[in-house]
């Protein structure tokens, strides 16, 4: 091991390890230019940091569309944008397919089922959708319901929590310093607000975003440090998965070892979150990556489909966590 | 009754014959067809959690027509 990354790992095991606070953004960009050697090194340490500050449970969600494509926003890397010329065609999920969703997730051992629109923000057909959706799951499935809708007023904040709807999931995407090159049609400041909004309103708060849209390395550190100043309860953390159509469509895939790297300096950032594997990590990372993460940091996953792509079957990430010896979070430890 | 015909790629819509579409059929692992694959039109696909329908305006369901 070099010196340099052999102090940054060493300063880490003492300030995150010991202490469980997050590494500041200078150390965090020192874990992601590590040399190729000392991978092994800092996704181990991170792992020392999950087990300890979080535990060995490994929190199971499965997400679903309810309503696909046209939205009128322009973030770059997505298919579901109605402003490019991808082939994703907008449509509605209806509420007896919902739930059966929720119900097959629930099958799986998930105690987490994350409703997603593609939207600005939710109209009021969609707050509509929402109140009958959330209404069937509750009455017919156990799990614990989540949603991701976009930028919310403070009404829509208010009556989310009325449903009951226990955590919401608003990415920042990137760093603010790199939004703008990602996203034009609306702000880095917009969404931070509705994360206060919903911070303030006693719902959990997820965000998290995509890596290898195009941003340096010390981008990366800017943005996991912005995500540990609003310390969220959970983090998803996507890898690019380049879309035909997209602005973005013909961006490389990012390097595993990159991916890798960024999984530990996440992870050594927010000792204490949940670390979600969310999309991108079947094309970035293989089988074999998945194995690594959670070796490495990672403490949740998205089990099943994506919203618009398909993930591994839900039945080899259980029994991968069955071999590691990973217990599913059972529903009653998160009420 | 004719039969069905693989015409265009379900995947990215272009003629069948014309281009390689290796590509396509590799990503197809973890995608679901966004053309109907007799006629290009776009279909409406939804993605659940354990699988997807697709939806031609004129043809219906693909019945897992095979890739070119
Ligand atoms: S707001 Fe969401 S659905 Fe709309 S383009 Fe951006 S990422 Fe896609
Ligand atoms: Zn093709
Ligand atoms: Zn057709």
């Amino acid at each position: 091991m070099s010196t340099s990354s052999s102090s940054v790992l060493d300063r880490a095991r003492t300030r995150v390890l010991e202490q469980g606070l997050g590494l500041e953004e200078a150390d965090i960009l020192a874990v992601l230019q590590l040399p190729d050697a000392d991978i092994p090194a800092a996704l181990q340490l991170a792992h020392e940091v999950r087990m300890r500050w979080c535990g060995p449970e490994v929190e199971v969600e499965g997400i679903v569309s309810l309503k696909t494509g046209g939205c009128p926003e322009d973030c770059h890397f997505c298919s579901q944008s109605g402003l490019f010329s991808s082939p994703v065609r907008s449509v509605w999920l209806d509420i007896p397919s919902l739930v059966e969703a929720a119900r097959q997730t629930a099958a799986t051992g998930a105690s987490e089922f994350c409703i997603v629109a593609a939207v600005r923000g939710p109209d009021a057909k969609l707050m509509q959708q929402m109140r009958d959706g959330v209404a069937a799951i509750k009455a017919a499935v156990d799990i614990n319901v989540a949603a991701s809708l976009g930028m919310l007023s403070q009404e829509q904040v208010d009556e989310l929590v009325d449903m009951g709807v226990h955590r919401y999931n608003h990415n920042l995407e990137t760093c603010r310093s790199y939004f703008p090159n990602v996203v034009t049609t609306h702000s880095w400041e917009e969404r931070w607000g509705t994360l206060k909004m919903v911070r303030d309103s006693g719902m959990e708060v997820c965000c998290g975003g995509i890596i290898g849209l195009g941003e340096t390395l010390a981008q990366r550190a800017e943005f996991a440090a912005q995500l540990a100043e609003l310390e969220p309860d959970e983090v998803p953390l996507n890898f690019l998965n380049p879309r035909p159509g997209t602005p973005l469509g013909d961006q490389p895939v990012m390097d595993p070892k990159d991916a890798l790297r960024a999984i530990a300096a996440f992870r050594l950032a927010l000792p204490r979150t949940i670390l979600r594997y969310a999309g991108g990590r079947e094309i970035t990372l293989g089988d074999l990556g998945t194995r690594d993460g959670l070796l490495g940091g990672i403490n949740a996953v998205i089990v099943g489909n994506y919203l618009t792509t398909l993930g591994r079957p839900a039945n080899a990430d259980l029994e991968l966590l069955t071999e590691l010896k990973m217990p599913v979070k059972a529903l009653s430890a998160t009420l | 009754m004719t039969e069905t015909t693989v015409t265009y790629c379900d995947r990215c819509g272009e003629e069948a014959a014309a281009v390689d579409h290796t590509a396509c059929r590799a990503a197809r692992e973890l995608e679901p067809p966004r053309y109907c694959a007799q006629c290009r039109r776009r279909m409406k696909v939804q993605v659940v959690p354990t699988g997807w329908t697709a939806a031609c305006s004129v043809h219906g369901s693909p019945t897992d027509t095979p890739l070119p």
